[in-house]
């Protein structure tokens, strides 16, 4: 754990973790609320966005494709309502024909388009680029207290670090009504809880967390994410309380071992090729799910149908 | 005022008196659709203070609709809503409502106190912060129901009667002077029932007014003095004694109602 930890390892990893809790965050109540799939809808749009801008703009700068990126996480929020209530079918039927069709249309505009020239491909949209998020200037730890090598930490930490503080302060903020508007919407509603603002500021969250994990790391990491993490940790505990806390600590481990399998596990088996980070991430996520099913102490409810709804 | 109401539903016409200041809950013209049919039509309803009202009707009749249009929980295409004399935005502390059981996912991560404490969720202040005192109050509540021992649970262990008592009690921390109650007897047992009648008689007692949807003809008269007949349209309302009559579940049932059945039923003798 020397200089060279801190050059190549330590941001892609400390990336990586506030990736993976930024998203686990809204993850929680997205699947106690029966949304898990917005999550998944997000991360795929975001392609389509972050094509158009760049063709509009003509290069890879942050800001437009943030913009894009944003854009079209509207546009399929909108579409998915429009769906849901005109076509009448039931949201993760609208969610699905949704994002499936927006990342086509992502990927067809990346194959018509003139892309080659730059560093913007399928690839790069699903895996993302967590390995090359290194500290080119830092020579050891202590270059975290060099204000010129503090200078040159790559941007995307710091805004999954802006991010990820930014979903932390807004879910405990707003604790009491999402907990209370997930679990009750129309009591909630009677208590003055304005339930439908705080159901979209919830899909916003979900989005802004997208969106920056996306670019950082990749829409695979993100789905992962949105879903993994808070569904293991459902079966950890019977509260929401530690359901969280317990989402926030497989996250960061999903994010750590992924990364540290990814980039030695090859090596340990012989091989001389590091795997992707985000892909193991996303595996050691799906491993966490995994054992909690078969060892966690509430994971009894699985296959409990849920309650049938009554008008 | 409630003689004018008993008039106008004698002869059946939708005639309204206009609603008194002391009203507890007063609807006019209230039009609510899902869809291109409407669920509710131009129902007017006015419920005087201190009673045990009952709304009955058949299947699909709009009774659990009517409650969510008076709470503001669905929309209402046409209509108004006066809670005490003023709109439902400037009366929701006088108000509460305890949903259908199975509205929610009971297998929710949370425990039975934690239900309790969403009813104070209006005193908890700026930060949500939860203190002693607001826990002693949910504890005397879910006492109320018979459930303070259940405090601990994670609600998914609850029977069906049980989570009814802790909704109830979540309703009772509201300290409300308006109970709207979605079929509170629906499949509990029978000590449940009791439990849950004992406490609503109880807030009679104490000058509040309960509305219930309520879908077990037999017990009305024993439980009411109120009654609102609806089938979409209102049929009837008025006292026990003169609404809740032969002709009026007839209307209001149509040929669903046996004729054979409402004779077993406890009617009020005219």
């Amino acid at each position: 754990m020397g200089d060279e930890f801190v050059q190549l390892s330590l941001t892609p990893l400390a990336i990586g973790v506030l990736a993976a809790v930024a998203c686990a965050l809204p993850g929680n109540f997205l699947i106690l609320r029966r949304q898990a799939l917005i999550g998944d809808a997000i991360s795929h749009v975001v392609l389509p966005g972050i094509v158009v801008a760049f063709l509009i703009t003509g290069k890879i700068s942050t800001w437009p494709m943030m913009l894009g990126a944003a854009g079209a996480s509207i546009v399929a929020v909108v579409l998915i309502e429009m769906i849901k209530r005109l076509g009448r079918i039931e949201p993760g039927a609208a969610m699905g024909v949704t994002f499936t069709s927006l990342f086509a249309a992502g990927v067809f505009l990346l194959e018509q388009s003139d892309t080659s020239s730059v560093h913007l491909d399928v690839e790069h949209a699903l895996y993302g680029n967590l390995e090359s998020l290194i500290w080119l200037s830092a020579d050891g730890w202590g270059s975290l207290l060099d204000p010129q090598a503090l200078a040159d930490l790559p941007p995307e930490l710091f805004r999954m670090t802006v991010v990820t503080l930014l979903i932390a302060v807004l879910t405990a903020l707003f604790w009491r009504p999402l907990k209370l508007s997930t679990f009750d919407e129309g009591f909630a509603s009677t208590l003055g809880i304005p339930t439908a603002t705080l159901s979209f500021g919830l899909v916003g969250a979900a989005a802004i967390a997208a969106v920056a994990a996306f670019d950082a790391v990749g829409s695979i990491i993100v789905i992962a994410m949105f879903i993994c993490p808070p569904a293991a940790a459902r079966l950890m505990t019977n509260r929401l309380e530690a359901q969280v806390a317990w989402s926030i600590a497989f996250a960061a481990v999903s994010a750590v071992l992924g990364y540290v399998i990814a980039g030695y596990g090859p090596l340990w088996l012989g091989g001389t090729d590091a795997v992707s980070a985000a892909g193991m991430i996303a595996t050691v996520s799906g491993m966490i799910l995994g054992l909690t099913c078969l060892f966690a102490p509430h994971r009894s409810r699985i296959g409990v149908p849920p309650g049938s709804e009554q008008s | 005022m409630p003689v004018a109401v008993q008039l106008a539903s004698r002869d059946g016409r939708a005639v309204h008196p206009a609603a008194s200041a002391d009203d507890p809950l007063a609807v006019q013209g209230l039009t609510v659709s899902y869809g291109e049919k409407p669920a509710l039509f131009s129902i007017d309803a006015t419920v005087p203070p201190g009673r045990m009202a009952a709304i009955i009707g058949p299947n699909g009749a709009g009774k659990s609709t009517l409650l969510k249009a008076v709470l503001g929980i669905v929309p209402a295409l046409s209509g108004t809503v006066t809670v005490f004399g003023v709109p439902l935005a400037k009366s929701r502390h006088r108000i509460t409502y305890v949903p259908q059981r199975a509205s929610v996912d009971w297998d929710f991560p949370t425990r039975v106190i934690d239900v309790v404490l969403m009813g104070l969720y209006r005193e908890l202040g700026l930060l949500h912060l939860v203190r002693r005192h607001h826990r002693e109050k949910a504890l005397a509540c879910l006492d109320r129901v018979g459930m303070a021992d259940f405090a601990g649970r994670q609600i998914g262990q609850l029977s069906g009667g049980q989570q009814q008592r802790v909704f109830l009690a979540r309703a009772l921390a509201q300290n409300a002077d308006l109970y709207l109650l979605d079929e509170p007897f629906a499949g509990v047992d029978a000590a449940t029932e009791k439990a849950i009648i004992d406490v609503l008689k109880s807030l009679k007692a104490e000058k509040r007014t309960v509305v219930c949807v309520h879908h077990d003809l037999a017990t009305v008269a024993d439980y009411f003095d109120h009654v609102l007949l609806i089938n979409v349209r209102k049929i009837a309302e008025g006292p026990v004694a003169t609404t809740f009559t032969a002709d009026n579940l007839q209307a209001a049932y149509g040929g669903r109602l046996a004729t054979a059945h409402i004779d077993q039923l406890k009617l009020p003798v005219i």
